[in-house]
């Protein structure tokens, strides 16, 4: 059940096209020390963007584009990781309330996004959803 | 510089992410259930080493951000349907603060 090299490749370099726009991102604003304003912004972005990726024609023709741009650029470009060490960082800083409000903001405006770009997108198949 | 090791991590994170996902993703998602809590582990462990610059950018922002996915588990809590979306969000959140709480807390030690 291994995926294909090709796609394998696809994803890494699809990775790293959004893990350094993710970056850049965080380069351009960085998130500071109280609610990370900017990593919640590219979760919810990414998010939707994934919801939507079946609306592009390459994506829809190309098994291996699906695969760049959906868990290569938009897995690479949003993050979990992050999201669990700034709510780690804002609990260790006594900051529990602000900690609850990112995890359960990002989690529920992530899924409003996704919900509402699924009205209009056709539904991904289980392996572009990785 | 930065970004080429931002990149570079993520080309090796992004593809173990997607190879769990192949092997382990059922009807529960184990597989991006593994990565996004390994991620979190990995980075709490950077932060509680206080690794910073180039072994920051390649490890933390580059490899533990491109292995974990927040967008792939928005649609997929979405696809499983309230219920069972809720719970496997919240599961995931639950043992990426617990995985990333360990590793930082490993790392003091």
């Amino acid at each position: 059940m291994t995926p294909p090299p090709r796609l394998l490749m696809a994803v890494g370099a699809g990775g790293a096209v959004g893990a350094v726009a993710r970056y850049a991102a965080t380069e351009v604003a960085a998130d500071g020390s109280g609610f990370p304003w900017t990593t919640f912004a590219i979760n919810v972005s990414g998010s939707a963007l994934l919801a939507a990726l079946l609306l592009l024609p390459l994506a829809r023709r190309s098994s291996t584009w699906a695969a760049a741009l959906g868990p290569g650029v938009l897995g690479g470009y949003t993050t979990f990781s992050a999201t669990s060490a700034q709510a780690r960082s804002l609990l260790a800083d006594g900051r529990a309330g602000l900690a609850l409000a990112y995890v359960a903001g990002t989690l529920l405006a992530c899924l409003v996004a996704v919900t509402v770009v699924g009205l209009a997108a056709p539904p991904l198949p289980g392996e572009d959803e990785l | 510089m930065t970004a080429l090791l931002v990149a570079l991590g993520a080309a090796v994170g992004a593809p173990l992410r997607y190879a769990l996902g192949h092997h382990f993703d059922d009807g529960w998602h184990h597989g991006t259930l593994a990565a996004n809590t390994l991620a979190s582990l990995v980075l709490g462990a950077c932060v509680g080493w206080s690794v910073g610059g180039s072994a920051l950018a390649l490890v933390g922002t580059g490899f533990c951000g491109g292995l974990s996915t927040y967008s792939s588990l928005a649609v997929q809590s979405r696809d499983l349907g309230l219920r069972r979306g809720a719970a496997y969000a919240v599961v995931t959140i639950a043992l990426g603060l617990a995985a990333c709480s360990l590793g930082y807390l490993a790392a003091r030690l």
